[in-house]
């Protein structure tokens, strides 16, 4: 009887082939895992050159002061990341993002600092409080706007935010003569965001805590509600998602209005994180987004992905970042790496979706 | 003409049209449906059957013509329209999203929402109850083959799907279920299945639309059998009037069938 046969090359080669299997439907069913054993990768590589090899200056990367360094910078690309990757899950793509969270945190220093170099100074010198405000809706009308072009003239998503990332772009140095509005000209309320408190041996900013609670929201507004189960339809197939009652269009409005909340979220924070209202600040930070997203899992054809896999991916960079710079390596390194994990991630993602049962 | 008979149809329409630019998918359609029955529809490729179940649920809206649900004139706006009416559809292309799973997908479109201030306030889905009613529905349908309720669809086979695609249905306390092709990518047994599932929803007193390419399938489940051919109804006849190669005769036009020969009243 065969049964009873020793272990043949061929019955390993099945045990191996099985293996695999159960990685890729593990991955399907939890795609956050991957960039989670990438930011662990690297966590346990930057420990061993550090902590062991003495590597650089690496032996400060796993100090408190280090950490809460680390945390802090990704605010501006973990927050903004979100929005992204809500745009994402539909199959679209965002790339509007970065000059919106611009104009938005222009809109608001401008409103809420009397300076004479804008052409906005007829409607200076508002509340903070209200400029703020005044900020976050232009941020959601700016993604409404995006979202009405998709939706009511059927344009493709990177056509209608390459279009409104000159826009707004435009509209930043037009209306706000691209003078930086420095955090000391402004009122406290609007550095807010940049409050620093202690938690245990680690600083974390109102910022963090914010970006934060916006994920632990998202996440469970995509996961535990209707709207949240639509959008991975919508994403998914959306003749499909039609034809089970799902009015597909507003769907998609709605995500590019809820990703311009979102946006404006993000500018408050930005102006809290950097000090300042700039045009200039982050100019990647559209691609950033993408490659957080990307990184975490979420597949760009749509309907696949988790947020928890965008918090990670946003970590993988910072650390990155953190890590080669403390190893005394250049800039260029980082932007190699993020390179390949991009392109890991996506060949990742094609493997997935060949999943069976 | 016909003898006029007291059961109204549950399902009517008069002289539906609908153009596609210049290919014209349905040209004055009749169609009755009774109460209780299964009526197949077929026809050759580009019949306008699909069209024609399309304009019935709502997913496209005729150009002219009327539709009656119970005699009750109807114009649907949307799939949620006729699905308000009773009548549920299973698409040729079964419109599944297969990154969701079987319970999501159940009630993808109508998902229920927790009692109290976590569902009103929080919108907070009820998957708890989702899931064991998709189970229940499932098991009614005796197709609970799946492993899991939270399998997400893509992982299932052909025949899974479509058993999931019929079931969501059969669920919704439904009077009326379209089906279009649904044995078309089936292997034999799955077939069976699925012929057994659409018996079973007519014992559950459940009116069918059956399209099917697959003549053997349509003589065994059909009451009556609407032949479509150009964009209307060429003929309705029974399993019992006309041979197989007589309905594929009139699907080609190479046979006529007079009115007083054909079967427009029902048969059950
Ligand atoms: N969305 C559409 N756009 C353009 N033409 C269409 C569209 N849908 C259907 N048609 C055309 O309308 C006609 C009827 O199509 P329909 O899909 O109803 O046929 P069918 O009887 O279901 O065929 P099959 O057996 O191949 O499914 C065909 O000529 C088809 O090409
Ligand atoms: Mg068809």
């Amino acid at each position: 009887m065969s049964s009873t046969a020793p272990t043949t090359a061929a019955d390993e080669f099945a045990d191996k082939a099985s293996t695999m299997q159960k990685v890729q439907s593990s991955l399907h069913r939890y795609p956050w895992l991957s960039p989670l054993f990438v930011l662990a990768l690297l966590l346990v590589i930057f420990g061993v050159l550090g902590l062991v090899m003495g590597v650089g200056d690496l032996e400060n990367f796993f100090k408190p002061g280090t950490i809460s360094l680390m945390l802090q910078q990704t605010v501006i690309v973990g927050t903004l990341a979100i929005a992204q990757t809500i745009v994402i899950l539909t199959a679209g793509i965002d790339l509007s993002i970065g000059a919106i969270m611009v104009f938005a945190q222009m809109f608001m220093a401008n409103l809420a600092v009397y300076t004479t170099a804008s052409n906005v100074t007829f409607m200076a010198g508002q509340n903070p409080v209200l400029a703020v405000f005044i900020g976050l809706i232009v941020a959601t009308l700016a993604g409404g706007l995006n979202g009405f072009l998709i939706v009511r003239f059927n344009l493709p998503p990177f056509i209608v935010t390459l279009g409104t990332l000159s826009i707004f772009t435009a509209l930043t140095l037009i209306l706000f003569k691209a003078r930086t509005i420095q955090g000391k000209e402004m009122p406290d309320f609007m550095l807010l965001m940049s409050t620093k408190f202690e938690l245990g041996p680690l600083t974390f900013t109102l910022g963090l805590i914010v970006m934060l609670l916006l994920y632990v929201l998202f996440a469970y507004i995509l996961r535990g509600t209707a709207w949240g189960t639509h959008v991975y339809a919508v994403g998914d197939d959306p003749v499909a998602a039609e034809l089970s009652g799902i009015n597909v269009k507003r769907v998609l409005f709605s995500v590019y209005v809820v990703a311009g909340v979102v946006i404006g979220v993000a500018a408050w924070i930005t102006i809290g994180r950097t000090a300042a209202a700039s045009p200039n600040v982050a100019p990647e930070i559209n691609l950033e987004t993408i490659t957080a997203v990307v990184i975490g899992g979420t597949s760009l054809f749509g309907g696949r992905g988790r947020l928890l896999g965008t918090l990670l991916g946003t970590f993988i960079i910072v650390v990155l970042d953190f890590g080669l710079s403390l190893a005394g390596l250049d800039q260029a390194y980082r932007v190699l790496a993020i390179g390949v994990l991009v392109i890991a991630a996506v060949a990742v993602d094609q493997w997935i979706r060949k999943v069976k049962a | 003409m016909t003898a006029t008979t007291t059961t109204q149809p549950i399902v009517q329409a008069k002289d539906l049209s609908k153009s596609f630019g210049r290919v014209v998918g349905l040209a004055d359609c009749s169609f009755e449906l009774y109460p209780g029955e299964v009526l197949a529809v077929v026809g050759d490729n580009g019949a306008g059957k699909s069209t024609l179940i399309k304009c019935l649920s709502g997913a496209l809206s005729p150009d002219s013509g009327e539709m009656y649900i119970d005699g009750e004139a109807v114009t649907f706006k949307s799939t949620n329209d006729s699905r308000a009416k009773g009548v549920e559809t299973v698409y040729q292309t079964l419109a599944v999203a297969p990154v969701l799973d079987i319970s999501e997908n159940l009630y993808l479109g109508r998902e229920i929402r927790k009692k109290g201030i976590l569902g009103k306030v929080f919108r907070s889905l009820d998957k708890k109850k989702m899931r064991a009613e998709a189970t229940q529905s499932l098991n009614d349908l005796g197709v609970l083959t799946v492993q899991s309720i939270t399998q997400s669809v893509e992982t299932l086979s052909g025949g899974q799907r479509q058993a999931v695609a019929v079931a969501r249905a059969g669920a919704f306390g439904s009077k009326v279920v379209i089906l279009d092709e649904p044995t078309a990518a089936l292997g034999v047994n799955e077939s069976a299945r699925v012929l057994k599932l659409i018996k079973d929803l007519r014992e559950r007193g459940m009116s069918i639309i059956l399209i099917s390419h697959n003549m053997p399938q349509v003589f065994d489940v059909a009451d009556r059998i609407h032949v479509q051919r150009l964009g209307r109804r060429a003929a309705v006849v029974t399993p019992q009037s006309h041979q197989m190669n007589e309905v594929v005769a009139i699907m080609t036009g190479a046979m006529t069938v007079p009115e007083a020969e054909q079967q427009l009243t029902p048969v059950r």
